[in-house]
């Protein structure tokens, strides 16, 4: 093309670009995304940066070679199966079998996404989907927790990781860490928040560095690359809804702050219900499906039967994003209201 | 009533076989996904349910096809269903005589392949139009196409889920098995992961068949 000089540009809508291209917000995920990863693996060690690196290498495995297969260019400059394979690994317990990290990266990009069309035509979020699916076949694994901070971290493994594929792991010699959201459902006990925030518990790699995700959020968000709207609602209804039954019955309840700071929910309303694709395109659509999400987290953690569900609380947000956005549509520009009109 | 066979009528075969791959009720048709899915969790139960829907279609089609110059119009599919209805309950006590596990297995999917649209279908589609030979035929070949898809998934799901095929284990004690499969949502992955199988395979016959259409002419050119 170079010499060719254009002087007629002939293109669909839109017409007014923000200047950020799909490459450019994905590579600043990434960027801000860092912290946390930086903090997982300094957090758990060595089985963390296996379980990153499998997790990544899989998701971008997968989206390259189903490219191929389709007969595509390759999407990997897009970043968004790089994004997709970290935050699938950040949500993964830290000392889960390799073989079942690659499984799992595997399922997110081909069933999650490349199966219903590639990025922009997913109905869910790439990354849950491949954790569901693990959460579903593997649910031991899934639950098997290894301590933060340990001693010999940075140059042993747990048995556990390295287990030969399709094999059983074996925990005997792991020191049982339960999370804290395990902690209070079953043995009633409850974690102090400053550890909660500075992520002195055990939990999935990315999962415990409440306040590097929080940054990571503001970074987006300054730089006008997320939605606020969706991360604040689900903290505020989650904060809300905890907030009024501690109220009603403390000793049956625990703290807002308490279910705002453990499990996932940060790294969740931060970085997996923002996903642009399977989140509402309304403003008013974002607040009502952070609303629905929060609500639902509250809802499946205190009176249901896991410890933890911002992922199912995600993907079915995700499943009534398109209902959302069939219910609230903007005015178009100017057309006039329907009442108005007769 | 019936007519001649023409020139170009299906042979007898041809009425048998299309159940097995062509028009396959399961991966071609997608009919009767309520037990495709439902009791497909292992093997022997998968087995169990294709072989009484065999059954059950082979016997309806032929009593159905017999009956069909006598049953009225408006009245076929209440007839249909109580023709289908007796021979369900056929099965139902003579799987509860031979296998009570079985039959709890199976549970309420049993008294369900009434409801099962792949026999309400070939008995509205086929068998009331078609002479009792080849009905009977039809629903052999629909069912064994039924009951090779079943078998197909539950083996699959069975194999990951539980790391054993009809109950005999095929690998280490060491094997983890991937309980998904064995859980619904599987279903709904193996009979995917089969509808992908087999839509590639249609597609590379049907390639394979435009070729060998382009090429005939020309050798008719050079003869």
């Amino acid at each position: 093309m170079a010499g060719v000089s254009k002087t007629l540009e002939i293109r669909t809508s839109p017409h007014i670009l923000s200047g950020y291209s799909v490459d450019t917000i994905m590579f600043n995920v990434v960027l801000a995304l860092l912290p946390v990863t930086a903090f997982a693996v300094y957090a758990f060690g060595l089985p963390a940066l296996l379980t990153l690196t499998v997790a990544t290498v899989s998701c971008l495995a997968t989206e390259e070679l189903a490219t191929r297969v389709a007969g595509k260019a390759s999407a990997l400059g897009d970043w968004s199966a790089a994004i997709t394979g970290l935050l699938y690994g950040l949500t993964l317990p830290p000392g889960l079998p390799l073989w079942m990290v690659a499984v799992g990266g595997i399922v997110s990009v081909g069933l999650g996404k490349t199966l219903f069309g590639g990025l922009g035509a997913n109905p869910f979020n790439p990354a849950l989907v491949g954790r569901a699916f693990l959460q579903a076949a593997f649910p031991v694994s899934m639950t098997s927790w290894t301590p933060a901070f340990g001693a010999e971290r940075f140059y042993t493994l747990p048995a556990s990781t390295l287990t030969a594929p399709l094999t059983k792991p074996s925990y005997h010699d792991a020191l049982s860490g339960a999370t804290p959201l395990a902690r209070w459902k079953f043995d009633g006990q409850l974690t102090e928040v400053s550890d909660l925030a500075f992520g002195a518990i055990p939990g999935s790699t990315g999962e415990t560095g409440a306040l590097l995700i929080l940054l990571g959020g503001v970074y987006l968000v300054a730089r006008n690359m997320m939605s606020w709207r969706i991360p604040v609602a689900i903290l505020a209804t989650v904060a809300c809804t905890s907030g009024i039954l501690y109220w009603l019955d403390p000793n049956a309840y625990p703290s807002p702050l308490f279910m705002l700071f453990s499990g996932g929910l940060m790294l969740g309303a931060v970085f997996m219900a923002t996903d642009m694709v399977s989140s509402p395109m309304t403003n008013a659509g974002c607040v009502v499906y952070g609303a629905l999400i929060g609500l639902l987290v509250v809802v499946i953690r205190l009176w249901g039967g896991m410890p933890e569900g911002v992922m199912y609380a995600i993907l079915l947000g995700n499943a009534v994003t398109p209902h959302i956005d069939n219910l609230i549509r903007p005015t178009i520009y100017g057309a006039r209201p329907a009442e108005e009109m007769s | 009533m019936a007519l001649p066979p023409s020139q170009d009528a299906p042979s007898p075969m041809d009425e048998f076989s299309k159940g097995l791959w062509r028009e396959n009720p399961v991966f071609v048709q997608v009919l009767g996904m309520c037990p495709a899915l439902a009791v497909s969790n292992t093997a022997a139960n998968a087995l169990a349910m294709g072989l009484a829907t065999l059954f059950v279609l082979t016997l309806s089609n032929a009593v159905i096809s017999s009956l069909r110059h006598f049953i009225p119009k408006q009245v076929r599919i209440a007839t249909y269903i109580l023709v289908i209805a007796t021979f369900v309950t056929v099965v139902d006590y003579a799987i509860q005589a031979v296998s009570l596990d079985l039959h709890k297995a199976l549970g309420a999917f049993i008294s369900l392949i009434v409801v099962n649209c792949l026999i309400l279908g070939r008995a509205e589609a086929f068998a009331s139009k078609q002479p009792i030979g080849v009905a009977v035929l039809d629903g052999l070949g629909m069912g064994t196409g039924f009951t090779l898809a079943l078998f197909s998934i539950g083996a699959v799901r069975e194999i990951l889920g539980n790391g054993t095929l009809f109950g005999i284990a095929l690998f280490h004690e060491s094997f983890q098995p991937w309980i998904v499969m064995i859980l619904p949502s599987g279903g709904f992955f193996t009979l995917a992961g089969w509808l992908i199988v087999f839509s590639w395979l249609q597609e590379w016959r049907e390639r394979r068949r435009r070729e060998n259409a382009v090429q005939s002419p020309v050798v008719e050119v050079t003869r």
